[in-house]
C-alpha cells in the first residue's frame, strides 16, 4: 500500500507502519522539547515511549493527537499526512488518548463520558437533537448501549455506570478513562502513563489488558510509562528519549542493554 | 449544621423514591395548565398580568443565556446586545420606521395600509433569531482563543460596541433620509403581532401577549431540554469541564462553541423582538449593561447550567422587578418613615438577593441534575472507598 505523499526526504516507510513520525522537532520559544525525533509505530503492536521526566514524551504524544504542532517534521498516520490536522479530525481518523493526569468530565456520569468518546462516530446535529428523528433516537440508543458494553469490557461495575466519573474510585477512574478512548473506535491508542498511582497487582492486570486490548480489538497500542516492569513485560520495541533525544531504540533486551539507557537514567559512573 | 443537611438529604431521597416514575410528567402538565390560564386568575390589563408578560420574557432571556454560560461555560457579559438586536428587528421590519419603502406580509389590514416595512410577526421572530444567530457567531469568533474571564471582557465590550450603535445609528445614514436606528427617540409605533385567529394584541387586553410569550418559552424550552439530552449538548458540557480532553475526545471546538454561541444568542433575539413588540418602541436607552448583568443574575440564581432552574431565575426576578417591587412594596419606606421609593434601590435589592442565594444554596435553587448528583451522591458514596468530592468545585482535573 503506497498511497504515501511523496517522501520529502529518504526516512520514508517501506514497512506497514500505522504511524509513522518523521523527524519531528518542537520548540517552545529557546526551549528545545523535542529534537529531531523519528519514531514509527507497525500496526497491532505493543510499542513503549520511556524516559525520565522532562524528556519530552508527554510534548511527542502531545503532537501526535494534534494538541500541539512540530515545528519541524511530519507525522504521517495510515498513510495519511496529520501533521497540521485538528485534534478533533485526528481521533476522527482514528487515534485515541488517555490522559496522564486522570482528565474525565467532571459533571457527566461515567456512561456520558463515554459516549462522548462516540462524538466523532455520530452524525447528530441541531436540528437533528431538536427534531429527534428516529435516525437520531436510535444512534443515541445505540451509543449508551456500546458506552455501557465498554465499560463493562474495562471492568467498570454496572452499578457505577451511571455515578458521576469523579465520584467513582481511582482504579475505575482509569478504567472510564480508557473506555471513553475507546468508545471513538480507534486504531492507535496512546495511553500515557496508565498504571501511575497503582499497585503492582493492578499493574499486571493492566498489564495483561492491554495484550487482550490489542488482540480483541485488533488495535495499535503506544505508552509512555515510568513502571520498568510493565514496559519491559508488555512492549514489543521501546523507544527512549532523555532531553528530547531519542537516545535509544529497540526490542526490550537490547534498550535494557544499552549502556546510554542506563546511564539516562541511573547517571554516569564515576 | 451538616448532620442537619444529610438528615434532609436522606428525608429527599426517601421521599423520591416513593414518589411515581409521572411524578415529573405530572408536574409539568400542571404547572403548563396553570402558565395557560393564569390570565383568567389576574384582569385583563393588571399589574401582575403585566408582570408576568416581562417576566415569561425574562425566562426566555434566561434559557438563552444558560447554554452560553451554563451549559457551555462561556462567561458572556454582553447579552443584552441580542435583546438589542431582537428589538431592532422587530421595530426594522414591523413599523412605520423606513418610511421610504412599501413592504407588507401577512399583516393586519391597518398595518397594511401604512408605509415602511410591515412583515408578521413569526417573520420577524425568524428573522431575529436569524439575525442575532449570525451576530453570536461574529460576537463568539474573537473568544474562541480565550479562557474564562477574557471571554467575559471580550463579551462585555461587545454588548456596550451594540449599546453605542444603537445610540449613534440615527446619525448613520442609510440613503434615501433613512438612519440605522432612532437613537435615544426610539422606533416608535412598532406593529403588535397580528393572527388572524386570535383576538387583537392592544394593551387594553392584554392576555393574547401573555399566551404569546408563553408559547415562545414553551417553544425555547422544548428546544433546550431536547439539546441538553444531545450529543451537542454533551459537547458543550465536555467542553465546560475540560477543554482539552474534549477535543482530544474528537469534539470539534470552534463548531461546538459556535453553535452555543448562536443557539443562545437566538433565544435572545426572540425575547428581544418580542419586547419590541410589547413596548411598542425600540429606544436605544433600553440595552444598558446592567441588564447584562441581571439576566446573569436570574441564570445564577436559577442554578448555573440548569434549564428549569433558568426558567425560575428568570420568572423570579422579573415578577420581583416588576410586580413586587414597583406594584407592591414601593410604598414601603414611606410605612417607615423614610423618603424614599423602593424602586430606586432595585439593584441593592437584587444583589442582596444574590448574595443570599449564593451563601444558603450555592448551587442555585434547582440546580442542574448532574450537579445535583454531585450534592447528593454523597449518601451513597460514603459507603464506597472513594469519598465524595466536597463540594460544587466540578473541575474534574486533579
Amino acid at each position: 500500500m503506497t498511497t504515501l505523499p511523496a517522501p520529502n526526504d529518504a526516512v520514508a516507510p517501506a514497512e506497514p507502519f500505522i504511524l509513522s513520525a518523521q523527524r519531528i522537532t518542537k520548540r517552545f520559544g529557546g526551549l528545545l522539547a523535542v529534537d529531531d525525533v523519528s519514531f514509527d509505530i507497525p500496526e497491532r503492536s505493543i510499542v513503549s515511549l520511556i524516559g525520565p521526566n522532562g524528556a519530552g514524551k508527554t510534548t511527542y504524544f502531545n503532537m501526535l493527537t494534534g494538541l500541539y504542532r512540530p515545528t519541524e517534521g511530519r507525522i504521517l498516520f495510515d498513510g495519511r499526512n496529520i501533521t497540521r490536522a485538528r485534534p478533533d479530525i485526528i481521533t476522527a481518523r482514528g487515534v485515541a488518548r488517555t490522559f496522564q493526569n486522570i482528565r474525565l468530565f467532571g459533571a457527566l456520569t461515567a456512561i456520558e463520558n463515554v459516549m462522548i468518546g462516540h462524538h466523532a462516530r455520530m452524525r447528530a446535529g441541531v436540528f437533528g437533537a431538536v427534531l429527534r428523528p428516529p435516525w437520531v433516537q436510535r444512534e443515541e440508543k445505540e451509543t449508551r448501549e456500546r458506552a455501557r458494553d465498554l465499560l463493562t469490557y474495562v471492568g467498570v461495575k454496572e452499578r457505577d455506570h451511571d455515578r458521576l466519573a469523579t465520584q467513582l474510585a481511582y482504579g475505575d477512574q482509569r478504567r472510564v478513562e480508557i473506555a471513553r478512548a475507546l468508545a471513538s473506535s480507534p486504531k492507535l491508542l496512546l495511553l500515557d502513563e496508565p498504571t501511575a498511582g497503582m499497585n503492582p497487582r493492578e499493574s499486571g492486570v493492566l498489564t495483561d489488558f492491554m495484550r487482550a486490548l490489542r488482540d480483541d480489538l485488533k488495535l495499535t497500542i503506544l505508552l509512555i510509562e515510568h513502571d520498568m516492569k510493565v514496559v519491559m513485560g508488555v512492549s514489543e520495541r521501546i523507544t527512549v528519549l532523555d532531553h528530547g533525544r531519542k537516545i535509544a531504540e529497540g526490542d526490550p533486551a537490547e534498550v535494557r542493554a544499552n549502556p546510554a539507557v542506563i546511564e539516562a537514567y541511573l547517571g554516569k559512573e564515576g | 449544621m451538616s448532620e442537619l443537611r444529610a438528615q434532609l438529604a436522606e428525608w429527599r431521597a426517601a421521599f423520591e423514591e416513593r414518589v411515581p416514575r409521572w411524578w415529573n410528567r405530572a408536574l409539568a402538565i400542571l404547572l403548563l395548565v396553570v402558565g395557560v390560564i393564569f390570565p383568567f386568575l389576574t384582569g385583563s390589563s393588571s399589574g401582575l398580568l403585566n408582570g408576568a408578560i416581562i417576566a415569561v420574557a425574562y425566562a426566555v432571556m434566561s434559557l438563552g443565556l444558560n447554554v452560553v454560560v451554563g451549559m457551555a461555560g462561556l462567561l458572556d457579559l454582553g447579552y443584552v446586545a441580542f435583546y438589542a438586536l431582537g428589538a431592532y428587528s422587530m421595530g426594522w421590519f414591523g413599523s412605520e420606521f423606513f418610511a421610504k419603502l412599501n413592504i407588507h406580509v401577512l399583516v393586519s389590514p391597518v398595518a397594511g395600509q401604512l408605509p415602511g416595512i410591515h412583515l408578521n410577526f413569526v417573520l420577524i421572530l425568524i428573522a431575529s433569531v436569524v439575525v442575532c444567530a449570525v451576530a453570536g457567531m461574529i460576537i463568539g469568533l474573537p473568544t474562541l482563543r480565550l479562557r474564562g474571564d477574557y471571554i467575559a471582557i471580550v463579551t462585555l465590550a461587545f454588548g456596550e460596541i451594540i449599546g453605542v450603535i444603537a445610540v449613534n445609528g440615527q446619525s448613520v445614514s442609510l440613503g434615501n433620509g433613512m438612519t440605522l436606528t432612532a437613537g435615544n427617540l426610539g422606533i416608535s409605533a412598532v406593529d403588535p403581532p397580528y393572527f388572524p385567529i386570535s383576538r387583537a394584541f392592544s394593551l387594553l387586553d392584554e392576555r393574547p401577549w401573555y399566551w404569546l410569550i408563553f408559547g415562545i418559552l414553551l417553544i425555547v424550552l422544548f428546544v433546550n431540554l431536547r439539546i441538553r439530552d444531545s450529543r451537542l449538548g454533551r459537547a458543550w458540557v465536555a467542553l465546560r469541564e475540560d477543554e482539552v480532553a474534549a477535543v482530544s475526545m474528537g469534539i470539534p471546538l470552534v463548531k461546538t462553541k459556535m453553535l452555543a454561541y448562536a443557539i443562545g444568542a437566538a433565544f435572545g433575539g426572540m425575547a428581544g423582538a418580542f419586547f419590541g413588540a410589547y413596548y411598542t418602541t425600540v429606544n436605544a436607552g433600553q440595552f444598558q449593561f446592567g441588564f447584562s448583568i441581571f439576566i446573569l443574575a436570574m441564570v445564577i440564581i436559577g442554578g448555573l447550567g440548569s434549564i428549569w432552574g433558568a426558567v425560575l431565575g428568570g420568572l423570579l426576578l422579573g415578577l420581583i422587578n416588576n410586580y413586587l417591587i414597583p406594584d407592591v412594596l414601593n410604598d414601603l419606606p414611606s410605612k417607615f418613615g423614610l423618603h424614599f421609593q423602593l424602586t430606586s434601590v432595585e439593584f441593592g435589592i437584587f444583589g442582596f438577593l444574590l448574595v443570599i442565594v449564593m451563601v444558603l444554596r450555592p448551587q442555585g435553587l434547582l440546580p442542574e441534575r448532574r450537579r445535583k448528583l454531585e450534592f447528593t451522591s454523597d449518601l451513597v458514596t460514603t459507603t464506597d472507598t472513594q469519598l465524595a468530592e466536597p463540594s460544587a468545585t466540578s473541575g474534574g482535573v486533579i
